[in-house]
């Protein structure tokens, strides 16, 4: 009988086991893509607004018209529960984004904010998207701050 | 034999004699900042570079709140967790009831008022190197901040570390007017030692300590383990930090580093300082840093 019971309860452990490690490989490829693609943008922003690279209005448009594209897209599906660093590999995501969805939600929403100013300061040549760049800084920093892990 | 006993025993009074007068926390002469005024907006630069409101505001403040040092924020540490105090100028549960050398003492030297040694969590061995001038300037403006009267909390620590008088000890072993960087050949260079070993204290974090705490500045800026036990804290060096001179100006400006991404952690309180600095300040921070040496041994 104890043996049944012990059989029974190693079965059911296994099975709530089985049931957290859910595969959340592409949900994690689908953030890190986005971020991936904020960077590059940010990058031809960011090396105009340094001198690094001569000012172009159509390149910075459409580099700001892309953080604009990311931010719009919805984050409610791209981070399930349970795909935090605590929870799986390759991830730096903090589990108090989950602990606090509403603040993170908020300041996904500023990274939009940031983004859309800087559509109209791209036109305005380098000296103008310096602050953008200033502000939407801020925003990826402030989020970060809160909710990714350090670097192991 | 008795005679021999009593040597050593005489001996053995001596040298706790010597060590209670070598470990007693040391003030400055009084007389150091008579007749000297402090300007609140010079002090205000200083405040932003030394990153006072970064631990000192209470955990969570945003925006202007971050000017209410009332403290609270928890620094843990292998000797315990740290709590930073009200330092705002409520005169009950703030620094409100100081004078100027009072708070001299406790910026350069780590003492308190009472006659009592600070913990180095609070970071006096950088500060010591301050200017006179800055400290009386900063003491100005921090009287100009809104008064908090949130009390502070203990420290979290548990014996051997909560004797004080172990701090005097910590403090011949570790305190020292000399810089880690000897020579300044340059006015640029001059300023981002002042900024980086002096105010900014940058050496706290990125620099790794040795078995009582103490910072190892044969190994300066080579990175360290994150106090806080998750992760390390990056290597400054130019051997562990490859980005150019004008990338750490604009990442300690805007947060982003070369290939764009950005500060997280600590670091954002640091870049949140250093962006409101002049340009010329983020340069010679930049200039500092690209003329260490390789893996951080000066000599």
């Amino acid at each position: 009988m104890t043996r049944l019971l012990t059989a029974v309860t190693a079965l059911s452990l296994g099975l709530s086991g089985a049931a957290i490690a859910q595969d959340y490989s592409g949900q994690l490829k689908a953030r890190q893509g986005q971020f991936r693609i904020l960077a590059i943008n940010l990058g031809t922003l960011g090396d105009m607004a340094q001198g690094k690279t001569e000012y172009d209005a159509e390149a910075a448009q459409a580099a700001a018209d892309s953080l604009v594209a990311v931010s719009m897209i919805h984050q409610g599906p791209l981070w399930p529960e349970g795909s935090s660093e605590m929870d799986m590999d390759g991830t730096r995501a903090k589990a108090e984004i989950w602990d606090d969805w509403e603040d993170f939600g908020s300041k996904w929403s500023a990274l939009g904010e940031a983004a859309t100013a800087m559509q109209t300061a791209a036109a305005g040549g380098a000296e103008a998207i310096g602050p953008a760049m200033g502000a939407l800084g801020g925003a990826c920093k402030a989020c970060h701050d809160s909710y990714r892990a350090p670097r192991n | 034999m008795r005679k021999a006993i009593g040597i050593v025993v005489l001996a053995a009074i001596a040298a706790a004699g010597a060590g209670w007068v070598l470990t007693a926390p040391k003030r400055l002469p009084e007389a150091r900042f008579t007749g000297m005024t402090g300007d609140p907006a010079a002090g205000e630069r200083v405040f932003t570079a030394a990153g006072c409101a970064s631990c000192h505001h209470a955990p969570d403040a945003s925006g202007e709140d971050k000017l209410v040092l009332s403290g609270g924020q928890r620094f843990a540490s292998d000797y315990g967790t740290f709590v930073a105090p009200n330092i705002s100028p409520d005169p009950e549960n703030g620094i409100g009831d100081w004078g100027l050398a009072d708070f001299a003492n406790a910026v350069m030297r780590g003492v308190s008022p009472s006659g009592q040694h600070l913990y180095p969590a609070f970071p006096y061995t950088a500060y010591a190197h301050m200017r006179d001038k800055d400290v009386v300037d900063l003491w100005a403006y921090l009287l100009t901040l809104p008064a908090s009267e949130t009390p502070s909390p203990p420290h979290e620590v548990g014996f051997p570390f909560n004797i004080r008088r172990g701090v005097g000890a910590w403090k011949l072993l570790y305190m020292s007017d000399d810089w880690v960087m000897s020579d300044v050949p340059d006015a640029q260079l001059e300023r981002g030692r002042y900024l980086v070993e002096a105010l900014a204290h940058c050496g706290e974090c990125h620099t790794p300590r040795d078995g009582l705490g103490g910072l190892d500045t044969s190994a300066w800026l080579t990175g360290a383990p994150n106090p806080n036990g998750r992760g390390s804290i990056p290597g400054l060096t130019p051997d562990r930090l490859d980005w150019d001179a004008g990338s750490i100006a604009y990442y300690l400006e805007s947060g982003f580093t070369p290939d764009y991404d950005s500060a997280g952690g600590h670091m954002v309180a640091v870049v949140e300082n250093f962006a409101k600095l002049d340009p010329a300040d983020r340069e010679a921070v930049a200039a500092y840093l690209k003329a260490l040496p390789a893996g951080g041994a000066m000599d």
